[in-house]
């Protein structure tokens, strides 16, 4: 059991947490009475925004100072190690709920529908004629006729994309180990890069999708789970770039050392996941 | 400006006793695991009283046949808020008070392993809460859905549906964080020598109750957010033309809602485990199976969830095989209850409020378990289903189980939190009321839905009035109650007969050997576990 | 009811059960059907094996409350763990549980073996209400919550419950089914989700919008039976109860023949399809 005996790192009160509060509560009445129409609310929403992000830069920074200034034991970093690995797995799990609900549908909901197992006469009576395949609107055909996005196009492409950059991110955190700065930095900044193009031609695949194929978010539960699983994903890899972002920038200020580079692997992680998560819309939302 | 966590802190200065900071701020800023508890403890005592009102303006509507005193919509509103406020603002809150308060006592850590992230997820329930309760006054009134929030029925809901779906993220976020923080804290701050198999069960339940709560919030929160994009961006989830399924969200739901149900229960089968061995001056009986049964109940509670929906139209199938998984559950939680028994077996006991309210949890639990067992017989829950008999069921697990199982906790660590001995006659009185009262409210409620009363209706057929007036008497006796509790609290804080570091007759556990009330720095040297 | 008796009530209620068991119903219904006396059976020999690990555990429990308390002077054991014992109540419990799952299985089965039927009904959720359709014989109708209930459920209406015959189990049009057929009932919904409860004939179904349901009985004796819907569905989720009339054969072949009069319409033909 990894007890280190130095004495474990409690910071001081910190009036962050309570910024952050504030914060996601503006953010959080802002968007429901933007939903319900109110009028100033967009901005309540966007104050709410302001305050989140001000206070992740605020609290970060102090973390930052507190790591550089060498205060942390290993005890602490193991703590952050932990938490990030957990929260990842919370992530994985607000994608499987997703996940499910593509196969629920594809697999049993449509055949139901069609008269399937013990539904006989839910297609007998309600949807006569109806014949269960995917990808598919509905029975009511939701969103008119639409076509899909095929998978060997843009979508290959930019699963080539997500590898390579899981290829350099590699590359640059094996730099970073053996203290060669320059090569961190640039594969760094090349992972970003391309984790921005993946972004950029996701925004293109979507207005192709709307404008060319008429597949859109309301295109029954087709275009539900199409645009609810890439565009979760989606902003997903805007948050792990961004993330990554301002590690290089740490980086070219001279942050991390060779041993300690938490933020650097929690991003590499963060940056993995995603890659993974693409894996799968990639197998079971393009290919299949 | 951030002043209050500059970077020049180091360790030294936590010699020094007592808060950094005072006032308000101390409250607001606060890393410290034992504000950060009597934060949670105080909100959720908070919000045990507002779903209980709502609980009784339920059982006054519910008095007598006939609309008396609010709109059927409005009886709607109060039903679903009761629940939500219950279950996330009373019940989840308090259990994750008491691990801030006792985990790091209990594994010899200084404090949380995450203290910033730790106040944060305290400070996001206000906010949840505050978003939740001010949906009664928005157009359309508060969600009346019920709380499994089932559509399309929900998506009926007024302004208060986007609030509602907001406030139960916000919950999730902070529920995930504090798991985080508990297993991280857990898994890396025990002192030298406190290995997993030596680590006191309270500690072991939360253990496993992270994990759960970790694997399941976001699974809700995806639910929801289906919910909140087939109302307003046209997605078909939940709507057959589409191609969807309102069943979908049931069972994407109870995925969430029935390992939830044991994050309700196991921190309390937790806590009794350390409270009978205490006041039966006897080790606890079976500890690995104890800690074996625990992990077992938490991974027969992933497949068991469609039990909630056996009138739902499953095929055959998939009815017997939830039928079968969830009787399973019996058998380790039969094991906890039977090594509980074997531990009071040939001890010594005597009966201080804790173990009085432990005592009752062993009888009342056992019986709601009983009643459990009953609705997971598919054939034979045709009949039960969406009855008052499921009500009885879950108040007898929820209410003598985890609210039970939560007071004779605070009752056990009051002395070590307050550093005196709060009122044992006043103590004892509670009991009593509470638990001839609790009995009162709910054990009719077998057999009004034996006789077939539905759950969720603001009024009832006259063959029914009787029963549910015993409930309404019970109800507000059990409310009243609680008062008490409230005073031997406040009581306690203020004064009374100095507790020793002991506090009860030898018991075990590191939170034992610091002196009561715990000086607000504990374990800055780990101490060494034999 | 006077106050006095609402006392009293809770009283007797506390005390005696047997009391209580005579102008009280305290018990599942046995019903009419086949099915729901299979049922009621699995009721009760559930509830009977709880009672019985019931007396056992609690029995042990109060046994050592009594005799092994300090002021008894009794002195702490030490023991901490029996391996036989704890295999041993890992292992009687499980073979008690599929002692239960076996009846309870094979009831499942024939609960769901509804083939050929001698009618079929559809009866679809509204909210409030239940619109039945007699599938190939064109009547359908709509049943609402009868008027005096209806009345009387009113927020302060003054009418007191207990005058109005039947209080919220009544409606205008009752549904009619001959006595010893088998009917069949496709169960669906037209906005949100319903349960159509019989708890005379133990069948609970919910009503899916998009989807159909189906359950069957064969109802013995004629009578009126009555249930509630039992899915939240809105304010008005008390107030859509079912009532199912079992008529012999030839009164029943009457009411249908006054029914087709009064409600005569294009209800949904399966003869083709079947
Ligand atoms: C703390 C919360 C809690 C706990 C611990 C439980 C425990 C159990 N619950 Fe319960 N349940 C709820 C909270 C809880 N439940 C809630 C809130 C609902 C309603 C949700 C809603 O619709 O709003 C619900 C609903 C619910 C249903 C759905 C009913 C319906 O809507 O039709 C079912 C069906 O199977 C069920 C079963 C069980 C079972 C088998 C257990 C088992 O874990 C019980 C196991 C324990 C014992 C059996 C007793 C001790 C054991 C022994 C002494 C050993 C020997 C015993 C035998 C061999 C029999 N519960
Ligand atoms: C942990 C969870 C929890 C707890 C603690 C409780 C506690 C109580 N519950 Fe609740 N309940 C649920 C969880 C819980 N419930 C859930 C999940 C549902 C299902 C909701 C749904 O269908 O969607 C439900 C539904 C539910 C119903 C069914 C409503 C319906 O289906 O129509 C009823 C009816 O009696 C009820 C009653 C009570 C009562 C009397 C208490 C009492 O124990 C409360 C006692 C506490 C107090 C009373 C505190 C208060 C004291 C004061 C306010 C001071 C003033 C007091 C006086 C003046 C007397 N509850
Ligand atoms: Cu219809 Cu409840
Ligand atoms: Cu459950």
């Amino acid at each position: 059991m990894a007890h280190t005996n130095d004495k474990y790192y409690v910071p001081h009160g910190s009036h962050w947490p309570i910024v952050g509060s504030v914060g996601l509560l503006l953010t959080m009445v802002g968007v429901s009475g933007w939903l319900n129409g109110g009028d100033i609310s967009p901005y309540i929403f966007a104050l709410g925004l302001l305050v989140v992000i001000g206070m992740m830069f605020g609290w970060f920074g102090n973390v930052i100072d507190e790591s550089e200034g060498g205060i942390y034991s290993d005890q602490v970093d193991k703590s952050f190690r932990m938490g990030m690995s957990w929260f990842i797995i919370s992530e994985v799990m607000f994608f499987a709920a997703f996940f499910g609900a593509l196969f629920y549908t594809r697999n049993m909901a449509l055949p139901w529908l069609e008269g399937g197992s013990n539904n006989f006469f839910t297609g007998l009576l309600l949807w006569p004629g109806f014949e269960a395949m995917w990808p598919s609107n509905g029975p009511a055909a939701i969103g008119g006729a639409f076509q899909t996005m095929s998978a060997w196009g843009l979508p290959a492409l930019n699963t080539a994309i997500l590898l390579t950059s899981s290829v350099t991110i590699t590359i640059a955190h094996h730099a970073l180990r053996d203290d060669k700065r320059g090569m961190t930095a640039i594969f760094l900044g090349l992972t970003v890069l391309l984790g921005f193009i993946f972004v950029y031609f996701q925004g293109i695949e979507y207005i192709h999708a709307y404008q060319d194929l008429n597949l859109r978010m309301d295109s029954g539960i087709y275009g539900s789970t199409f645009f609810m699983l890439t565009g979760f994903h989606g902003m997903h890899v805007t948050i792990g770039a961004l993330m990554l972002l301002i590690v290089w920038i740490r980086v070219m200020r001279g942050h991390f050392t060779a041993k300690h580079h938490f933020a650097f692997e929690a991003s590499a992680w963060y940056w993995h996941f995603v890659d993974v998560v693409w894996l799968g819309l990639f197998i079971f939302v393009y290919i299949l | 400006m951030s002043a209050a966590t500059s970077n020049d802190a180091t360790h030294d200065d936590h010699h020094d006793h007592g808060p950094e900071l005072t006032g308000i701020k101390r409250w607001l800023y606060t890393t410290n695991h034992k504000d950060i508890g009597t934060m949670y403890l105080v909100f959720s005592l908070i919000m045990l009283f507002v779903g209980g009102a709502m609980a009784l303006v339920i059982r006054t509507e519910l008095g007598q046949p006939g609309m008396q005193f609010v709109q059927p919509g409005f009886y709607n509103q109060m039903v679903t808020m009761h629940a939500l406020i219950m279950i996330f603002g009373a019940v989840m809150p308090a259990f994750v008070g008491l691990a801030n308060w006792m985990i790091p006592l209990m594994v010899g850590a200084p404090d949380m392993a995450l203290p910033r992230m730790n106040n944060w997820s305290f400070w996001i329930l206000p906010a949840a809460f505050g978003i939740l309760l001010a949906t009664l006054f928005v157009p359309g009134g508060a969600p009346a859905g019920g709380w499994t929030m089932y559509p399309p029925l929900v998506l009926q809901t007024g302004d208060a549906f986007p609030m509602l779906i907001f406030s139960v993220h916000l919950m999730g976020i902070s529920s995930i964080m504090g798991a985080i923080n508990i297993i991280v804290t857990i898994m890396n701050m025990r002192a030298p020598g406190m290995t997993l198999l030596k680590m006191p069960l309270f500690v072991w339940t939360w253990l496993i109750t992270a994990y759960l709560l970790i694997l399941v919030m976001p699974v809700l929160a995806g639910a929801v957010t289906m919910l909140l994009t087939d109302q307003f961006f046209g997605t078909s989830f939940f709507r057959a033309a589409g191609g969807g399924d309102p069943v979908m969200f049931q069972h994407i739901f109870w995925f969430f809602g029935h390992p939830e149900v044991y994050i309700m229960i196991l921190p309390a089968f937790g806590i009794v485990s350390e409270i009978i061995p205490t006041f039966a001056r006897k080790p606890l009986f079976g500890y690995s199976s104890m800690v074996y049964a625990t992990a077992s109940i938490a991974f027969l509670s992933f497949i068991v969830w469609a039990h909630h929906m056996f009138t739902a139209g499953m095929p055959l199938t998939g009815q017997l095989f939830f039928m079968f998984t969830t009787m399973l559950i019996a058998v380790p939680t039969g094991v906890k209850v039977f090594n509980w028994a074997a531990t009071m077996w040939k001890g010594s006991m005597t009966f201080e409020t804790p173990m009085l309210f432990a005592v009752a949890f062993l009888f009342l639990f056992t019986i709601g378990g009983f009643s459990g067992l009953m609705l997971a017989i598919v054939p034979a829950d045709f009949q039960y289903h969406d009855s008052y008999f499921v009500v009885a069921h879950f108040h007898y697990v929820l209410v003598p189980g985890a609210i039970f199982g939560i007071i004779a906790g605070v009752y056990y660590w009051l002395p070590k939190w307050t550093g005196h001995m709060y009122n044992e006659f006043l103590g004892k009185t509670h009991f009593w009321l509470t638990t001839i009262f609790v009995n009162l409210t709910f054990f009719p409620m077998h057999f009004l839905g034996l006789a077939g009363m539905p759950r969720r209706i603001p009024d009832y057929a006259t063959q029914f009035a009787d029963f549910n007036m015993i409930a309404t008497v019970g109800a507000f006796g059990f409310g009243l109650s609680q008062l008490l509790f409230v005073w031997v609290i406040i009581q306690c804080a203020r004064g009374g007969k100095k507790a020793t570091a002991e506090v009860w007759e030898n018991p075990v556990g590191l939170e034992w050997t610091v002196p009561s009330p715990a000086p607000h720095h504990t374990f800055d040297e780990p101490p060494v576990v034999k | 009811m006077d106050i006095k008796r609402k006392i009293a009530a809770i009283f007797v209620g506390l005390l005696s059960t047997n009391v209580v068991l005579a102008d009280w119903d305290l018990n599942m219904r046995e019903g009419v059907t086949a099915i729901s006396r299979e049922i009621y059976g699995l009721h009760m020999l559930i509830f009977y094996v709880c009672c019985a690990i019931g007396v056992f555990v609690f029995g042990w429990m109060i046994v050592a409350l009594v005799m092994h308390r300090k002021s008894k002077g009794a002195v702490a054991a030490q023991f901490s763990h029996s391996t036989k014992a704890e295999i041993i109540w890992t292992l009687i419990p499980a073979v008690i549980l599929i002692a239960m799952a076996v009846p309870a299985a094979k009831t499942m089965i024939k609960v769901e073996d509804d083939r050929n039927p001698d009618i079929t009904i559809k009866a679809t959720g509204y909210q409030w209400k239940w619109k039945y359709e007699y599938i190939d014989e064109g009547v359908s109708f709509y049943s609402n919550l009868a008027r005096t209930s209806n009345d009387a459920r009113r927020l302060g209406s003054g009418i007191d419950p207990n005058s109005v015959p039947n209080y919220l189990l009544e409606v205008d049009n009752h549904v009619v089914v001959p006595v010893n057929k088998k009917v069949r009932v496709l169960i669906t919904s037209n906005d949100v989700i319903h349960a159509w409860w019989m708890p005379d004939f133990a069948i609970k179904k919910d009503a899916i919008p998009g989807y159909i349901n189906q359950v069957w009985f064969i109802a013995e004796e004629p009578g009126i039976y009555r249930g509630q819907c039992a899915e939240l569905c809105g304010q008005d989720h008390g107030f859509m109860p079912i009532v199912v009339e079992v008529l012999e054969e030839e009164a029943f072949e009457a009411r249908m023949a006054s029914l087709k009069a009064e409600f005569g319409t294009d209800a949904p033909k399966l003869a083709a399809s079947q």
